[in-house]
């Protein structure tokens, strides 16, 4: 992939992360709207998602009666099996009509004075309804590692609270996440790097201009999404090479972000495993 | 310390909202398959299974429209599919055979600790990663079946090689010592006593490999590309199922949307049966073993 890149490596240099300009007619080249279009979706999704995953992991770990917990758990499990294609799809036909018609007008009218939630929305095609898609995306697997997390909790570990007198919840708070708050981490940064890969949806349901205009219901434009729109256009060299350096910026970002998340995750399931003589 | 009550208090509001989160995550899911079964069901038939795709047709109502299916996509993606299987079930397999039979703590580990890495590496870059390979040494293959299932086959195997190291690594020891205790090669023990035992978990993982390639559409757009005609030579490109339901879903044409409903179903269906089997074979295994 440095090769594939080499034509436009070193012509733009640093100016390659940092230029705002995608000007392919005109040869020009900066990905800067685009890297921050996928931290931000990335961002708003784990937002979104984050609460709501490692709820429903306490729910089901903690509270639930046992006949429900794996059932349920595994019908959570099942999103993970649904093609992201068919999850761009369902964004663009049930969530943008959504968004267009009751979201993001109410959002405008409530919020319109703060440049986040400004300016005109885009057909509901922005990057808040692509942010909405990515956080159904990564709740199997973050739910999936909180409860792999939780489960890797020792039983004593919740006695000890109980015996003290602790509700049910406080337990949970005080001796469960605590001790189960690496694994849980280490989920929350696997969810991370799926959605700042993740194509098909993000391009199906963004609006893909390629502009960060700071405001949440505006189009924009993710890395992998200006991949997928432009690839098949592409026409001379370092157009092209321009693409596969994006490529290389994304692999680099979710390699980091992936060692990162599997350390973290190895360190409590596996060594929990390893100390349990399991 | 607040009082009791208002601590227990606490706990049931906890308890109920934790709740409300899993009602709400499943939301979505049940939308997803309502969608998909009340738009794709309308048009699945067994011509729409066999038939190539209708010309892109506009009349909103749909009335009149050409009427087609997806039989040569389907073909294609089973193809690439096939093709991705045929180079990634081996190569999984043996990577899993070396990191639970053969790697130690060292390098074993080390191994798949970046399968585990690996499998959450983007798709897309796959594709480009690919298409940068072929575009410098053998452009002219670059949009064909070869690459798209070479993609694909990146995709599967740490998938492959991740469930079979875990499924190998179920199967008991006393196992393996009884095979060593007959004086046959350690290398025989492992084909002939150990891998079959294993068998069954084995190649569940593959098709749960099959599952996530046969879902894939970013990186075809950059390797298969895609056609009306499915699978027409290995140094051609070749239309499938996913892209063609980006491709459909995001065009005007009403009959085209429909036809990606339709698509769509099909692939929930084959994709939450796979994982449904996949599920109850992996439990049954790795109870029968006390556990995995």
């Amino acid at each position: 992939m440095f090769t594939g890149a080499s034509p436009s490596l070193p012509r733009f240099g640093l100016r390659f992360l940092f230029g705002v300009v995608w000007d392919p007619v005109h040869g020009i080249f900066g990905v800067a709207p685009e890297i921050l279009g996928t931290l931000v979706t990335s961002g708003i999704a784990l937002l979104i998602s984050v609460p709501l995953s490692i709820g429903a992991a306490i729910f089901l770990s903690e509270h639930a009666p046992a006949w429900l917990r794996d059932p349920v758990g595994y019908v959570i499990e099942l999103l993970a099996a649904v093609p992201s294609v068919v999850f761009g799809f369902w964004g663009l036909a049930v969530l943008v009509p959504l968004m267009q018609g009751s979201v993001d007008p109410w959002l405008q009218s409530a919020f319109g004075w703060s440049p986040l939630l400004g300016g005109p929305n885009g057909g509901g095609r922005n990057i808040l309804t692509a942010s909405v898609v990515l956080a159904v995306m990564v709740t199997p697997t973050i739910s999936a590692v909180t409860r792999e997390s939780l489960a890797a909790v020792p039983r004593d570990q919740r006695e000890a609270a109980l015996s003290l007198g602790a509700t049910r919840w406080e337990a949970t708070r005080l001796a469960v996440l605590r001790y189960a708050r690496t694994g849980i981490f280490g989920g929350i940064i696997l969810g991370l790097g799926r959605a700042l890969g993740e194509t098909m949806a993000v391009t199906m349901t963004i609006g893909n201009k390629n502009a960060f205009s700071g405001s949440l219901i505006s189009p924009g434009q993710t890395m992998s999404s200006l991949i997928a729109n432009e690839f098949t256009e592409a026409t001379g060299k370092l157009y092209v090479s321009a693409l596969v350096e994006i490529g290389l910026v994304l692999l680099l970002v979710t390699l980091l972000v992936n060692i990162v998340a599997r350390l973290l995750v190895w360190r409590v399931v596996r060594g929990g495993a390893v100390a349990g003589g399991a | 310390m607040a009082s009791p009550t208002v601590r227990r208090a606490f706990n049931w509001v906890a308890v109920a909202l934790t709740c409300a989160c899993v009602v709400v995550i499943l939301i979505p899911l049940a939308s997803i398959l309502y969608t998909a079964i009340v738009l794709g069901g309308s048009v699945l038939s067994l011509h729409f299974l066999t038939a190539g795709p209708p010309a892109a047709c506009t009349i909103p109502s749909g009335v009149g429209c050409p009427v087609g299916g997806i039989g040569p996509l389907i073909g294609g993606t089973l193809a690439l599919v096939g093709l991705a299987s045929a180079l990634a079930v081996p190569i999984g397999v043996l990577t899993g055979i070396f990191t639970s039979e053969y790697g130690g703590r060292g390098l074993g580990r080390a191994v798949s600790f970046f399968t585990d890495v690996m499998t959450g590496l983007p798709s897309i870059v796959i594709g480009v990663f690919v298409y940068g390979l072929f575009v410098l040494y053998y452009p002219r293959i670059v949009f064909s079946a070869i690459t798209g299932s070479i993609a694909l086959a990146i995709i599967m195997i740490p998938i492959v090689a991740r469930t079979s190291e875990e499924s190998l690594r179920a199967v008991p020891h006393s196992v393996r010592e009884a095979a060593l205790g007959l004086g046959i090669p350690k290398y025989r023990g492992i084909l002939r006593v150990v891998l079959p035992s294993a068998l069954p978990a084995v190649a569940t993982g593959a098709l749960l490999a099959v599952m996530r390639a046969g879902g894939e559409a970013a990186p075809l757009l950059l390797t298969a590309f895609g056609n009306r005609l499915g699978f027409v030579g290995l140094d051609q490109p070749v239309g499938s199922l996913p892209p063609t339901i980006y491709e459909f879903g995001t065009s005007g044409a009403s009959n085209w949307l429909a036809d990606a409903w339709g698509a769509s179903l099909i692939l929930i269906i084959l994709m939450l049966g796979i994982s449904i089997v996949a599920r109850l074979v992996l439990r049954n295994r790795f109870r029968a073993f006390g556990g995995g």
